[in-house]
């Protein structure tokens, strides 16, 4: 069967047109709806271009036709079949007080799995570094972690000079971006079923058992606690959050338990990956600057009870957000 | 949905019908990664000559906003374009090429965040080795990035309308006196010969005269091959007369010709 090219590309064209024209107003204004007459001949013109699609791929006919026709039908397959809600203007403040805790608290199973990776790390950390101090040098990723507490103590608080003078701001942003890539990195090793987030948060975790045991049994928690809290307590649970994504995109590869496919599964958490992991960044952003301009000041400058009082608080408003806010608002899942 | 080739994916629609999509392959992405590197590393070269003059005042909001906006735009850039773009970057404009969803449905925005956070993992070890080899392995040439986001990268393609009046001319067809013979000619003749024949026509003159023959012959030895047309409609014809006639039978409306 042959059709006369030219007669059919007179008559169809016009449709065409229109079909792509459709197609071009709803990339321009993805949330503007259309009334029932619009949406019946939007309908109309796809499966007109179907069915031309469908003609011109039995004839002999020209390639590019076909694929020009190829190219408007998918376009407009994805509208037609598309039945995700489509993404609403965003509301910033929204997403952060009532999404984003509503999406952490869906995946608890895999946020308490990158918790109990991360104290394993910390007990191999506290263990090795008691049973061989000589893995110190190996374990402790800093210069200044591989001196002898005591002696940074002493330093620290008879320093006469701000360390950071001038630095704050570009040590602070430092922090920030270093510490989300962390996260993103985390998040992202999911892919290797999980063996690459497990990793990461394990020696993430190795690092701050042996930091935390080194210091403690030098006699210096308080100066631990004062130093560490005032950031930590933002940002390991940022770097736990970054855990917890990867470990939902390793299960929804594995898919244990589910009938699912793996696309399906993995269309189902790509929206929720994405809202944790820019939680975690809103919170390295503000564990950054405390790190800059709260963390790096010790007694006498800053009491280390305030210090500890201030970190123990974000802690406990973390704790309280995470598990509480956007409970009375519906779920944006 | 199934795939038809290494380098195309096919897709059946609820409705019956079939419609192709051409993957980039990992060469043209590389290419378009290249051309995004240079657009981030110039907005970024520009922004810290910004940045230096606010430098002068206050180096270290300098310091610190430069090191914000590069990280910003290092991720955001893919992550902005693709949204606004509906798949397209920069690099990925210059390519042709476009991010879709992996079931041609609209392409969400978590999706577009995960294929360019996954990236991190792509870059391993560096030049996009992890990403490359994925893309390779992959029968829907995906990195692991669109792996996770259920996404995939598709040539996109562009039509022109031939022009068969140029080429056909309104010139006698002998071959057209065979209307059964034609009919089977129609019926035989695959759409890739048919596009050759008349791609062949269309760009004839770009060819040199020994090409020209060489080609020409070549095609009607085909054609005559499907269907054997009487001597006395063929003896007097060229290799190219004979595959012009041919395209005329296959593109023009039979009735009017005959």
């Amino acid at each position: 069967m042959i059709i006369d090219l030219t007669r059919f590309l007179a008559e169809e064209r016009k449709h065409w047109a229109e079909l792509e024209a459709t197609l071009d107003r709803i990339d321009r204004n993805p949330d503007q709806r259309m009334q029932l007459a619009e949406l019946l001949k939007f309908h109309e013109l796809y499966e007109r271009a179907s069915a031309d699609l469908a003609k011109i791929e039995t004839f002999s006919s020209e390639p590019e036709i076909r694929r020009y026709l190829e190219g408007l039908v998918a376009r407009a397959y994805g509208e037609i079949h598309e039945t995700r809600e489509k993404q609403k203007r965003l509301n910033l403040w929204r997403w952060f007080v009532a999404t984003f805790p509503q999406t952490f608290r869906r995946h608890l199973g895999p946020f308490w799995l990158a918790v109990a990776v991360t104290i394993a790390g910390c007990l191999f950390g506290g263990v090795a570094i008691r049973m061989d101090p000589e893995a110190k040098q190996v374990i402790m990723p800093f210069p200044g972690l591989k001196d002898d507490p005591s002696e940074r103590v002493r330093r620290e608080e008879s320093a006469k000079q701000d360390k950071l003078a001038g630095q704050k701001s570009t040590f602070a942003a430092q922090l920030m971006t270093h510490n989300t890539q962390v996260a993103i990195f985390t998040m992202a090793l999911g892919i290797t079923w999980g063996a690459g987030t497990t990793i990461t948060l394990f020696y993430n975790g190795v690092i701050l058992g042996a930091v935390a045991v080194d210091y403690v049994y030098a006699g210096q928690a308080r100066f631990l606690l004062g130093w560490l809290l005032p950031h930590g307590a933002i940002e390991i649970p940022a770097i736990l959050l970054g855990g917890q994504a990867g470990f939902l995109l390793a299960s929804a590869l594995i898919g244990w338990g589910s009938r699912k496919t793996r696309r399906q599964r993995l269309r189902e958490i790509a929206p929720d990956l994405t809202t944790i992991i820019f939680g975690a960044g809103v919170l390295l952003v503000w564990a950054g600057i405390v790190e800059s301009f709260l963390s790096q000041y010790h007694q006498p400058v800053i009491p280390y009870a305030l210090k500890i009082a201030f970190g123990a608080a974000e802690l406990a408003a973390l704790t309280l957000f995470l598990a509480k806010s956007g409970t009375s608002s519906k779920s944006s899942a | 949905m199934r795939y038809a080739r290494t380098n195309t994916l096919l897709l059946r629609t609820p409705e019956g019908i079939v419609f192709s999509l051409p993957l980039a392959g990992p060469v043209s992405r590389f290419l378009a990664w290249g051309v995004d590197a240079g657009c981030i590393v110039a907005a970024t070269s520009l922004l810290h000559e910004v940045l230096g003059l606010l430098g002068n005042i206050n180096a270290g909001i300098a310091g610190a906003t430069y090191i914000v906006a590069y990280f910003v735009f290092s991720i955001g850039y893919g992550i902005a374009c693709e949204w606004y773009w509906r798949g397209q970057t920069v690099g990925k404009r210059v390519l042709k090429l476009r991010v879709m969803d992996e079931q041609a449905l609209r392409l969400g925005f978590g999706q577009v965040v995960v294929r360019n956070l996954l990236r991190f993992v792509d870059l391993l070890p560096g030049l996009y080795l992890v990403g490359g080899i994925a893309c390779v392995l992959s029968r829907r040439s995906q990195r692991l990035g669109d792996l996770a986001a259920n996404t995939i990268v598709v040539r996109q393609l562009e039509t022109a309308q031939p022009n068969l009046e140029q080429v056909l001319g309104g010139k006698f067809n002998s071959l057209l006196e065979y209307r059964h013979l034609a009919a089977r000619l129609r019926q035989r003749t695959s759409p890739q010969a048919g596009a050759v024949a008349l791609e062949a026509l269309v760009r004839r003159d770009e060819l040199e005269p020994q090409a020209r023959l060489q080609l020409f012959d070549g095609l009607a030895q085909h054609f005559r091959s499907l269907v054997e047309f009487p001597l006395e409609a063929t003896e007097q014809l060229s290799g190219e007369q004979y595959v012009r006639n041919v395209v005329e039978i296959l593109y023009r409306r039979a009735d009017r010709s005959a």
